[in-house]
């Protein structure tokens, strides 16, 4: 076990946890944000993409020692008020069906539309492409996207 | 108007049942703790009056519907609650849905299967709507003293026209709450819905937008152990020895055992089929910890049964195909001599794999066990066999087992088998605390209740004219016989002969999305279309002419087709005209097909872009349905284009092997699922308008889909596709 101290959504957190713990379970099981989602545990789904230094990462095997001072940001952080463009598109087209990959969706969509703003039908397709929705919502996830690219 | 008895579903109306109000759910005030917004709070009334067990008023007018059946994303917890607000006439901004817990009391079927929640809530839902209006109204006219039937609701407001008088619900709901449930009520004509039938947005959307607790692996409770198992590492294998030992003394680790999930005597439902009866338990303070270990744990297995591999179910499948079985599910006529005087005959054999469910959130359950009772709180399709299974299990009666349903990542069958319930609590009873079991993507992945592997054979025959004269659908698959007998073309073929096999094996399955009708009736649409195009006729005619005779002249008895060619016909020809059918594809590849199942009729009509690719992609797909009355046509277009996603998916690129026993795939690196970039591109859909009572959405629109995929894929490439995963189906290397 070692102490760590990490930046996440602007606040300065500490655990007491083992180093080769993903910042996945960190979050989940040691700090009550649980809106970072378990699917496959060796990042090929996407459930668990959260924001380092404003890149999508997957949490699942990212290590809590190697993140150091850099910024996290989860679902829970993205807005104050769950008001971000991606969340407002997101109600908007009625993405969700199960609803369990959305959190790790909205967050691959919001880094995207950061570095592109104004993304093409491909580029979104391909920035999507690591978060597999089981329910098969792929079609109102472009739309959303786009919509929140043109708010 | 019509008028119901309320006698139906009687006990749901029995008030003061302790719903929402009583013990069962303050015992599960983990789902009140996501924080609400100040605008929330004080909206918030004083006091909540309960009308009967699926809603309550409060003295400020909101109103809670209790959504009575479990959420896995088909949208019933949105669906549900706004059929009871359209009878009660309130407006739906007034209303709070909450996820009712298992109560048979009050409810029946709380289940997700089907697709039939919505078919079979339909009248005690608007039924619960209807008594509460009644009661409200019933207050209203005493307090003003003029006859109830002046009373007239509009959005909450209890109004009476000759006094001038008006009230919202919230000043009457005391009164109401101690008047008797009505005999009989009035249920409002279609045509005067105004929530029915109106896009309303999904209950739990805020809450998933900004990552709140609301699934099962969400849950988290003071004191409580993560708990994992580890199961046999094959089909076929049992659980011999294990050394706990030295894995019992890694960081934050409780316990190491191994247990019996179910005892030899434990009385299973249906819901028990895939149970794995011996397990080892591996209890810890985190889920990284119990990871650590259970990579750990070393255990030694044998062999129990036969260790059975892929190629084995195939050759045994191909093998069935072959012989005829000792009597047929259905004959009409006589194929042999049909056959023997056609003029073309056209035989096809098609194949698919086994297939997991792969919910994105793995199976997990929450558990705490006592002497006194056992609270269980998670994601189940089948709360009501759980709670059987656990008061056999556990030695406990039902009035001692609490069940709540939290919200499901995904259910697609898989949590129809609750055994992972049965798991957690036998694990808690142990250990004597709480805890959540939680399955690794792995441990998901290879416990089994996999969709059958499946083989079909049919033959045809064709007279001089084109005309199809003979059918003949011998199928077979692993667990389970296949072949839905009295499905079209059944009753619109002189000569019909439908056969079926089932082959015994220890891979466990279970209902995946649309069972069967996941798998025959993409083979049998392709084979559809290579008949018509041997007939020389239009696909779509083609169909058309078999559900005329259905209709006009029917083989056998009418009323033992399990369709109505009407209806059925009726999608064909919207889904023509919709996407402008003129049988040459308007220079795409195009194929259509069309399907009953779950009480729904759903045809396509799907293009591809061929880009000289392995697999084109599927560029724009029409699809017609005929689901009865849509209650929120918005989720419902959601629900019909993911299954569409679902069935070109999983059809294209999915497959579960095995090799003596094992299973090959174990997570998304080797299992194959649908991405973003794969999906169609585009999608219309449109709904039959008929005023027929509803019926289900969950599934209708995957099967057919592998169908209008395999025949545009003809168009594409030129070659027929018989096997899934289709993006193996290459053609023999010649020379």
């Amino acid at each position: 076990m070692a102490n760590f101290t990490l930046n996440i959504n602007g606040k300065k957190q500490e655990v007491d946890v083992d180093p080769s713990t993903p910042v996945l379970w960190v979050l989940r099981d040691h700090l009550n944000l649980v809106g970072t989602k378990y699917g496959c545990g060796i990042a090929q789904c996407g459930a668990c993409t959260i924001h380092v230094d404003g890149n999508a990462t997957r949490s699942c095997m990212l290590t809590v020692s190697s993140v150091g001072n850099q910024e996290i940001t989860t679902i829970e952080g993205l807005s104050e008020n769950g008001d971000h463009p991606v969340q407002k598109a997101w109600l908007e087209v009625d993405v969700p069906q199960c609803g369990y990959c959305q959190a790790g969706q909205i967050m691959s969509a919001a880094a995207l539309l950061e570095k592109n703003p104004n993304p093409t039908d491909e580029e979104i397709e391909m920035a999507m492409n690591g978060n597999i929705c089981r329910c098969g919502t792929y079609l109102r996830i472009r739309k959303a996207v786009k919509m929140a690219a043109n708010s | 108007m019509t008028l119901v008895k309320t006698k139906i579903g009687r006990r749901a109306f029995i008030r003061n049942t302790g719903l929402a109000s009583g013990g069962l759910v303050l015992g599960f005030n983990w789902l009140a703790s996501c924080k609400m917004t100040p605008e929330q709070v004080n909206s918030l009334p004083k006091e909540w009056f309960d009308l009967n067990g699926f809603l309550k008023v409060g003295d400020n007018g909101l109103v809670t519907i209790m959504s009575p059946n479990p959420e896995i994303g088909q949208n019933v917890k949105t669906a549900m609650p706004m059929i009871i607000a359209e009878e009660l006439d309130v407006a739906w901004k007034d209303v709070i849905v909450e996820q009712a817990p298992l109560n048979t009391d009050i409810f029946t079927r709380q289940l997700a299967g089907g697709s039939q929640s919505i078919r079979q809530g339909w009248e005690s839902l608007r039924m619960a709507g209807a008594t509460a209006k009644h009661m409200l109204k019933e207050a209203a006219a005493a307090a003003w003293q003029v006859p109830v039937a002046e009373i007239t609701v509009k959005e909450g407001m209890l109004m009476h026209e000759g006094s001038g008088k008006s009230a919202g619900f919230g000043e009457m709901a005391s009164a109401a709450s101690k008047l008797e449930v009505p005999e009989e009520v009035e249920l409002k004509d279609n045509n005067s819905f105004s929530i029915i039938g109106t896009d309303r947005k999904n209950v739990d959307g805020p809450k998933i937008v900004t990552g709140q607790p609301l699934f099962g692996l969400d849950v988290y409770k003071e004191g409580m152990l993560t708990a994992m198992i580890v199961h046999p590492p094959a089909f076929g294998m049992k659980f011999k020895s294990m050394n706990a030992d030295s894995v019992k003394s890694m960081p934050g680790i409780k316990d190491v055992f191994h247990f019996e999930a179910y005892a030899e005597d434990t009385e299973r439902q249906w819901s028990d089929g895939g149970a794995i009866p011996e397990l080892v338990a591996i209890v810890g303070n985190s889920t990284w910890e119990c990871m650590q270990a259970k990579k750990a744990l070393q255990v030694e297995w044998e062999e129990d049964s036969k260790l059975e591999s892929s190629s084995y179910h195939d050759e045994a499948l191909a093998a069935l195909l072959e012989k005829a079985p000792e009597q047929p599910a259905r004959k009409d006529g006589d194929v042999e001599a049909a056959f023997k005087k056609a003029a073309k005959i056209v035989e096809s054999t098609y194949t698919a794999p086994y297939l997991a469910h792969n919910t994105m959130e793995p199976m997990n359950f929450f558990a705490h066990v006592t002497p006194e009772k056992a609270e269980l709180l998670g994601p189940i399709q089948t709360p009501e066999f759980l709670e059987k299974t656990l008061a056999s299990r556990l030695g406990m009666p039902l009035e001692k087992i609490d069940i709540m349903m939290t919200r499901q990542g995904g259910g697609f069958g898989r949590r129809l088998y609750g055994t992972f319930g049965v798991e957690a609590a036998v694990i808690s009873q142990k250990m004597n605390a709480p805890i959540k079991l939680v399955y690794t993507r792995e441990d998901d992945m290879t416990q089994g209740t996999y969709r059958p592997a499946y083989k079909v054979k049919y033959k045809a025959g064709l007279d001089e004219n084109g005309n199809l004269i003979a059918w003949h659908v011998r199928g077979a698959g692993t667990n389970d016989d296949l072949v839905f007998e009295d499905r079209f073309p059944a009753g619109a073929v002189d000569n019909y002969l439908a056969e079926k096999h089932a082959l015994p094996t220890n891979v466990t399955t279970g209902a995946w999305r649309a069972p069967r009708s996941n798998f025959i009736a993409g083979a049998e649409q392709a084979f559809m279309d290579e008949v018509a195009e041997a007939s020389g006729k239009d696909p779509i005619e083609f169909r058309l002419e078999l559900f005329d005779r259905a209709i006009n002249n029917p083989v056998g008895d009418p009323q033992k087709n399990d369709y109505d060619p009407a209806r059925y016909a009726g999608v064909l020809k919207l889904v023509k005209e919709k996407s402008n059918w003129n049988g040459s594809g308007n220079g795409k590849a195009r194929g259509v097909s069309a399907y009953y199942c779950h009480n729904s009729y759903v045809a396509q009509v799907l293009d591809l872009e061929d880009d000289g690719g392995d697999m084109p992609r599927v560029e724009k797909i029409w699809c017609a349905v005929d689901c009865g009355i849509v209650v929120n046509p918005l989720s419902a277009k959601n629900q019909v284009e993911g299954g569409m996603v679902d069935g070109i998916g999983h059809s294209t690129y999915s497959a579960m092997t095995f090799n003596d026993g094992v299973p090959n795939q174990s997570n998304f690196d080797r299992y194959r699922l649908i991405r973003n970039s794969e999906a169609p591109k585009a999608v219309e859909t449109f709904f039959v308008d008929n005023g027929i009572d509803p019926t289900g959405l969950g599934e209708p629109s995957l099967p057919p889909v592998v169908g209008a995929l395999a025949n545009a894929l003809y168009k594409a490439k030129g070659r027929r596709y018989y096997n899934q995963p289709f993006i193996n189906d290459k053609p023999p290397l010649v020379g």
